[in-house]
């Protein structure tokens, strides 16, 4: 479970809050999407997480452990982040990146072992990227890296993934076997938040959407509550009509051409 | 990385302080400098040998393991192929302490190494506090640019020094500066290798840190590194590491720099490996270049560290090559 809890962000230098009293709440057992326009906070809230930014004030807690205090290595046996952007700087064979999911379990002076790897192949096999683990990481399309790096994340171990834009570099079909996976993933009782952009995928997939405009929680609820258009019209300030997709029936957003 | 590679490895840094031992003015054959090494040989041998080169090979194993555990470190962590100890100021600060000493007329045994440490350390915690006040944290970018505006500082305050010097004076200094193995004390030595393998112990240490921080911050953050005072540790260590090199042998460039490079080449990737590969690698190139130094032209001796370019050069284009 993930605890945010009136949590104020300012970076330095910054004339406003990045986060400004944001609350929320995402449960085990679902997928919880925090979506809203560009600079809303979205991604603040990832950083905030893994403790890359400070919180002015409030509180974030994951599971047990407050990110404030909390041991960061102990909090990475939980947590796995898939983050927007990672690039390693030096390319090294997808099987060994899948490994450094397991760094989080060792010391300094302990050795990774079989059942590491066992445990890495056997998060490769879930994420579909088993075929890719003799590749190098710079040889690897934007989607196949993608999925290496959600093996990486489900080898960390953890019951809570945080995911900042998943479906950037997928194709349809590798974006709709991702997101089948995060579901299949949740209903196995994790914790799974999206960060993402994309409203009308996130809204076949999501049971509970955070709607955050200007760093805090401008609505949240179900698809149903949040997918519409006087809702969210007035955040991301352009002409909207909600439709419904006609094969779920989900909310589907249609922006508009504005007149 | 198999042991095979592991051996090829050693067996190159074995060859290579046999010839340091083997080779020079005076040439003495392997079963003479074994004998000598044991005590038995000639008086002339043992004296060469165990006086005089063996200090030189030792002094010079030490300088190289360090620079290149220090490049491996750095260039992991500041996520940069580019990164070595020399660039981010510790270069120019030990020279400019370096100067001072002999512009002064310092003369003592220790007063050359003390100074350019000295100055190397006040350069690094110069470059920290740069990166703390300007970015807020420990940013790699603001870190190397930091080391390298502290470092044109300091060769500027050099020149400036060395302007109104007289040709002693600037000879000595520029000796110094050029690097070399040649005075090699033991009293030195066994303080440096103490310092050595503390310090690099510790890097080892935090070598999986290395791993996580050269896939991006964030990445790491969510590993469960923090980032920051990770960041200002290594650097610190590696620093300090490439600081005590440049107080006992002077500037030794490029090692840090290529061989990382080249024990990458080799397939290593953990940064545990690749600290040591670093280690054994680096001792080998610089007893070598040592070598090349003091034959090529005996009895004058060139600079030991332009001939590390000189040898780190073709090897390090050769791997790149082969790798690419």
């Amino acid at each position: 479970m993930i605890t945010i809890t009136n949590a104020v962000v300012r970076y330095p230098g910054a004339r406003v809050n990045a986060l400004d009293g944001a609350s929320f709440v995402a449960q085990p057992g679902s997928i919880t999407a925090v979506v809203g326009p560009n600079g809303s906070g979205k991604s603040t809230v990832v950083r905030a997480l893994i403790g890359q930014v400070a919180l002015a004030s409030g509180s974030a807690r994951v599971g047990a452990f407050d990110v404030a205090t909390a041991d960061r290595r102990a909090m990475a046996r939980t947590l796995a982040v898939v983050t927007q952007r990672e690039e390693p700087t030096f390319p090294l064979a997808a099987r060994d990146y899948v490994m450094l999911g397991r760094y989080p379990h060792h010391g300094a002076w302990s050795a990774l072992g079989p059942a590491d790897a066992a445990v890495a192949e056997a998060a490769a096999v879930r994420a579909g990227a088993s075929e890719l683990m003799d590749r190098r990481t710079d040889e690897l399309s934007g989607g196949e890296w993608q999925r290496v790096r959600l093996a990486r994340a489900l080898a960390q171990g953890g019951d809570v993934l945080v995911l900042d834009e998943p479906g950037t570099f997928l194709d349809v079909a590798h974006e709709m076997a991702a997101f089948g996976l995060l579901e299949e993933l949740a209903r196995e009782g994790r914790t799974i938040l999206l960060v993402s952009h994309q409203l009308n995928l996130v809204a076949r997939f999501a049971a509970h959407i955070v709607l955050l405009h200007h760093g805090h929680v401008a609505a949240a609820g179900t698809p149903a509550d949040v997918m519409r258009g006087d809702v969210l019209e007035p955040v991301y300030d352009w002409p909207l009509v909600v439709a419904r997709d006609p094969a779920v029936g989900a909310p589907v957003l249609i922006p508009l051409k504005r007149r | 990385m198999t042991s095979a590679r592991w051996l090829l490895l050693f067996a190159v840094l074995a060859v290579a302080g046999a010839a340091g031992l083997a080779i020079g003015p005076v040439s003495i054959g392997v079963v003479d400098v074994v004998r000598a090494l044991a005590g038995s040989g000639d008086a002339q041998s043992v004296a060469i040998v165990r006086d005089l080169r063996l200090a030189r090979v030792c002094l010079a194993m030490i300088a190289g393991a360090v620079l290149g555990m220090s490049g491996a470190a750095l260039q992991g962590t500041l996520r940069n192929a580019l990164a070595e100890p020399y660039l981010l100021g510790v270069s120019g600060g030990a020279a400019m302490g370096a100067v001072l000493a002999v512009v002064a007329g310092l003369t003592a045994a220790v007063a050359l190494p003390v100074a350019a440490f000295g100055g190397a350390a006040s350069a690094v915690a110069l470059v920290l506090v740069i990166a703390r006040v300007t970015s807020g944290r420990a940013d790699p970018r603001v870190l190397l640019m930091a080391g390298v505006v502290v470092g044109a500082f300091a060769n500027a305050a050099i020149m400036v020094l060395l302007a109104g010097a007289g040709e002693g004076t600037v000879r000595n200094a520029l000796w110094w500066m050029m690097g070399s193995v040649a005075g090699a004390e033991w009293v030195t030595i066994r303080w440096l290798a103490f310092y050595a393998l503390v310090a690099g112990t510790l890097l080892v240490a935090v070598a999986r840190d290395i791993d996580l921080l050269a896939l991006g911050e964030d990445a790491a953050a969510g590993l469960g590194v923090r980032v920051s005072s990770a960041t200002r540790r290594i650097f610190l260590l590696s620093a300090l590491l490439a600081a005590v090199t440049v107080a006992g042998a002077g500037l030794v460039g490029f090692v840090g720099l290529v061989v990382p490079a080249i024990a990458r080449a080799f397939g290593i990737r953990r940064a545990r490996e690749l600290l040591l590969a670093s280690a054994v690698l680096g001792a080998a190139l610089v007893v070598g270049a040592d070598v090349v130094a003091r034959t090529v032209r005996a009895p004058a001796e060139l600079p030991l560290g332009a001939v590390t370019a000189l040898v780190g050069v073709p090897f390090f284009l050769v791997r790149l090559r082969r790798a690419a």
